[in-house]
């Protein structure tokens, strides 16, 4: 493993279609520099982001994990990130008392206007995540189950 | 309360109005009681209730064996009806499909002798059963109010929840690496769960496979929190995995987290009230969301 001078953190975001992939899309037509370590998954709602993927996302080795849709009200199919708003804040509940370091968990609403939040926020995370080092609490996890 | 709960049973299978009932059986006085389905009259002499009557039986209810049987009476505790509540908004079966003989919970179980049905019984707020057809017994003076659907529960309900939270997360997290390193993937704790009613588990799938099988600590954790949250908003608490489980993991803390985390943020209590619209599978536009960006 890597020490943390030439750490790069390895972040996931699950992302919808409708909205945050095209806020992404659109950080890229107009050239904002992002930085590459978030790999986004495209998934069609808020709606759809199994809980199961975050944890499968640690398992294959992030180290923070965001997931991103539509504003309140703008869902394309009217309530999916409604209905994701209540399941994350249940499931963050649970991490917390599995001892999940929720600073490595991010929640975020990013239209399809805001590519600038896109990178902004994306920049943010990984400056964050940078910080904090690899996760290798669940790194140790995965190791010890091989 | 055995005699009543017998003739009122042979009474229902004698007119035909159920084909079986589920109720509780006991070989020895010394051995725990145990799930029995009772098809004849005659047979109804088995049944007993007393204070070593843990199981669940409204796990029963959606079983396709049991339905095969035909109309069915159940034999629930104020705490399980809690579970038939939850079984009917979710469309598991129609409220007259099945009979509900509920006993009041008249003393409190014996505590102290490592059951964990104790840690449920000090903060229960549903002695008498609400919903069923009949009830047998009365619940002990002092206790709560018939009908009470309110969601305020008493302080100590989370008591052992929030002590457990004082610790770090790092503590936390190594807390349950010690725990989970035990379970053997039985998955007793869903074969018991009231709720664990799916024909096919989502962990039983294998194309592709969404949780890892095998029983180590990296699929145990998987494990473990798709099973608390596939209860989310949905568990009742009837501690029934707990129960189960031959490793002794305390599920009940992950189960409670989500059901403070229900209770606090949604007012939410699941199989208080059948009117009241699942936790999951509504919204509200007003909802809290201080954690997103």
């Amino acid at each position: 493993m890597s020490d943390t001078t030439g750490f790069e953190p390895k972040i996931v975001a699950y992302v919808c279609n409708w909205c945050t992939y095209l806020g992404a899309d659109l950080a890229g037509t107009n050239r904002l520099e992002y930085p590459p370590n978030v790999r986004i998954v495209r998934l069609p709602c808020t709606g759809r982001i199994d809980f199961n993927l975050i944890i499968k996302g640690f398992e294959m080795g992030a180290d923070a994990v965001i997931v991103s849709g539509c504003h309140p009200g703008d869902c394309h199919y009217t309530a999916g990130n409604y209905h994701a708003r209540r399941r994350w804040t249940l499931f963050r509940e649970l991490l917390e008392t599995l001892g999940f370091e929720m600073d490595r968990i991010h929640f975020a609403w990013i239209s399809a206007a805001e590519g600038k939040k896109f990178q902004q926020f994306i920049t943010e995370i990984t400056e964050k995540t940078r910080a904090l080092g690899p996760y290798t609490a669940y790194r140790e996890i995965c190791e010890a189950s091989r | 309360m055995i005699d009543q709960l017998r003739q009122t049973c042979k009474k229902l299978l004698e007119e035909g109005a159920v084909q079986v009932v589920i109720g509780y059986g006991q070989d020895k006085p010394s051995m725990m009681p145990h799930p029995v389905f009772i098809t004849k009259p005659e047979d109804t002499d088995r049944l007993v209730w007393n204070d070593l009557c843990f199981a669940n039986l409204a796990a029963y209810v959606t079983r396709k064996e049991i339905k095969a049987l035909g109309k069915p009476a159940v034999i629930v505790k104020g705490c399980d009806e809690r579970a038939l509540v939850v079984l009917e908004q979710e469309s598991q079966f129609t409220r007259d499909g099945i009979y509900v003989i509920g006993m009041a919970c008249d003393s409190l179980p014996a505590s102290g002798m490592g059951n964990p049905r104790a840690a449920k019984c000090a903060s229960c707020a549903v002695r008498t059963p609400r919903y069923a057809d009949v009830t047998i017994g009365e619940a002990a003076v002092g206790s709560s109010a018939v009908g009470s659907s309110s969601c305020s529960t008493a302080d100590t309900e989370f008591a052992d929840l929030d002590e457990f939270m004082k610790k770090t997360p790092a503590e936390r997290l190594a807390y349950w690496k010690v725990e989970l390193s035990r379970c053997v993937k039985c998955y007793a704790c869903r074969e018991v769960c009231p709720m664990c009613y799916c024909n096919r588990c989502l962990v039983d799938k294998n194309r592709p496979t969404a949780i890892d099988t095998s029983a180590t600590i990296k699929g145990n954790l998987a494990w473990h929190i798709a099973r608390a949250f596939h209860q989310a908003g949905r568990c009742v608490g009837c501690d029934e995995c707990t129960r189960a489980c031959p490793a002794g993991i305390n599920l009940r803390l992950l189960n409670q987290s989500l059901a403070k985390a229900a209770e606090r943020a949604f007012a939410y209590k699941a199989g208080m009230d059948k009117e009241t619209p699942p936790v999951i599978g509504s919204y509200s536009l007003e909802d809290k969301e201080s954690f997103i960006e």
